[in-house]
């Protein structure tokens, strides 16, 4: 058990709750899908009861939702002009899903769904899938409008154009692996320090008075780590809203 | 991320032991792979992740976000509608203190006037007044004048008629006979010149 408790990986395991196999594949409900469930109920719950009211001058509850939606609404008109607004519930259901996600994860023994970059994957593809069926049913081919850079010399072109598809191909790599490492790396210095705080304490009294250090570093982690999950949810939409503006305007 | 059923299954017990003996854990944990990039778990974390994620999404679109931006587009609505009733009630009430100072203006011309008429009437009446007492004063001090000159030319012959009298009495005092008329009336004629 102490070995478990030290063991700084040991937080990302899945194991399943209710064992599920479809055509060969394993599809058990994990502890990874009862986050998941927990994290669109508790956000639906917040949003769906905060705005129940409807107040015209809102309590506390839901200023947060209004708060949420017109800031995730500005982000999107700022990055992708009006007409990026009909991806507004896809934007805000990322962000709100990234951002519940990171909060629950923060909670001892709760599991981090977003630390699994299969997860933050599937939401990247999801984004550039998009980008890539919206640009295309778009614009046509006029999409690829989106790799040639106007004002670039014909010389350069077929460098700069090899360039241009790189760093579109790099976006979703970039995307999921910048909330997967930030989450996992987060909690994993966290385990780590708590850890400390548990072994020096098996040392007696000196170790009790060591572990004073620690144990305020994790303190210090945690408030770090809440910065974090608000500030990779907010990249994560920016970053969204960005793509997406490539998709509504490719000639840039 | 495509795995064999056989080796599906072989995985699902092995973690399942793992799970319900945490203390035997140790070792097992050392030849599984590193959590998050357990192959393993991918067929299950993204169909879950689709179905959760796909019902949160419908759940926002068709619920929450109509709701939050009916109720945003209310507040709006609100907000607007009671600017434009102030911007009205200040145009009303600029009109009104316009129209005010008009009337304003309007009265002390109005006063102005009538002071000026009632000034103009008393000086005229004034005059008129003064003139007719002029006027009369002037008629009396003629009318004043003829009869003083009248009386003094009356006095005057009745002077020489007493002075004939007096005369008679003292020349017949004096002389003691009676002095002949016509002799005395010449005297005193030309005593009196």
């Amino acid at each position: 058990m102490a070995a478990d408790k030290v063991d700084p990986i040991h937080q990302f395991q899945i194991h399943p709750i209710i064992p599920l196999h479809i055509g060969g594949y394993d599809v058990s409900f994990t502890n990874s899908s009862l986050f998941m469930v927990v994290t669109i109920v508790l956000a639906s719950a917040f949003l769906y009861m905060s705005t129940a009211s409807r107040a015209l001058i809102p309590g506390r509850l839901q200023s947060v939702s209004e708060m949420a939606y017109e800031f995730v609404g500005n982000m999107l008109r700022d990055a992708a002009g009006k007409q990026g607004m009909q991806f507004f519930p896809l934007v805000f259901s990322l962000f709100m899903f990234v951002l519940v996600a990171n909060l629950i994860g923060l909670f001892p023994y709760f599991f981090t769904v977003t630390s699994h970059i299969i997860v933050t994957f599937t939401l990247a593809i999801l984004v550039i899938g998009t980008v890539l069926v919206y640009g295309f049913a778009k614009h046509g081919f006029g999409f690829l409008k989106l790799f040639v850079p106007h004002g670039v010399p014909g010389y350069l072109l077929p460098l700069v154009v090899a360039i241009e598809i790189i760093s579109f191909v790099s976006r979703p790599v970039s995307l999921s692996v910048r909330l997967f490492a930030n989450m996992l790396a987060g909690h994993i210095t966290l385990k780590v320090f708590s850890g400390f705080v548990v072994s020096l304490s098996a040392f007696g009294a000196v170790g009790i008075a060591g572990s004073v250090l620690p144990l305020a570093m994790a303190v210090a982690l945690s408030a770090l780590e809440l910065l974090v999950a608000f500030l990779q949810a907010y990249v994560f939409a920016v970053l969204t809203c960005m793509y997406l503006n490539d998709a509504l305007h490719p000639s840039h | 991320m495509f795995v064999t059923s056989a080796y599906a299954q072989e995985a699902a017990p092995a973690a399942a032991e793992g799970d319900t003996h945490a203390g035997t854990a140790v070792p097992a944990a050392e030849h599984e792979a590193f959590p998050p990039f357990d192959a393993k778990t991918f067929p299950s974390q993204i169909l879950w992740l689709v179905i959760t994620f796909g019902l949160f999404y419908l759940f926002l679109k068709r619920v929450v976000m109509p709701r939050l931006g009916g109720i945003i587009d209310v507040r709006n609505d609100r907000i607007t509608q009671d600017l434009d009733h102030a911007a009205r009630l200040k145009g009303e009430a600029d009109a009104a203190v316009a129209a005010y100072e008009q009337e304003l203006a309007e009265a002390k011309v109005n006063a102005n006037k009538i002071g000026q008429q009632a000034n103009d009437a008393a000086k005229a009446q004034a005059e008129g007044t003064r003139k007719k007492l002029e006027a009369e004063l002037e008629k009396k001090l003629g009318e004043a004048e003829a009869s003083i000159a009248s009386i003094k030319a009356k006095a005057m012959k009745e002077v020489g008629t007493i002075a004939e009298d007096t005369t008679s009495a003292i020349v017949e005092a004096l002389v003691g006979g009676k002095a002949d008329k016509a002799e005395i009336a010449a005297a005193v004629k030309s005593a009196s010149r």
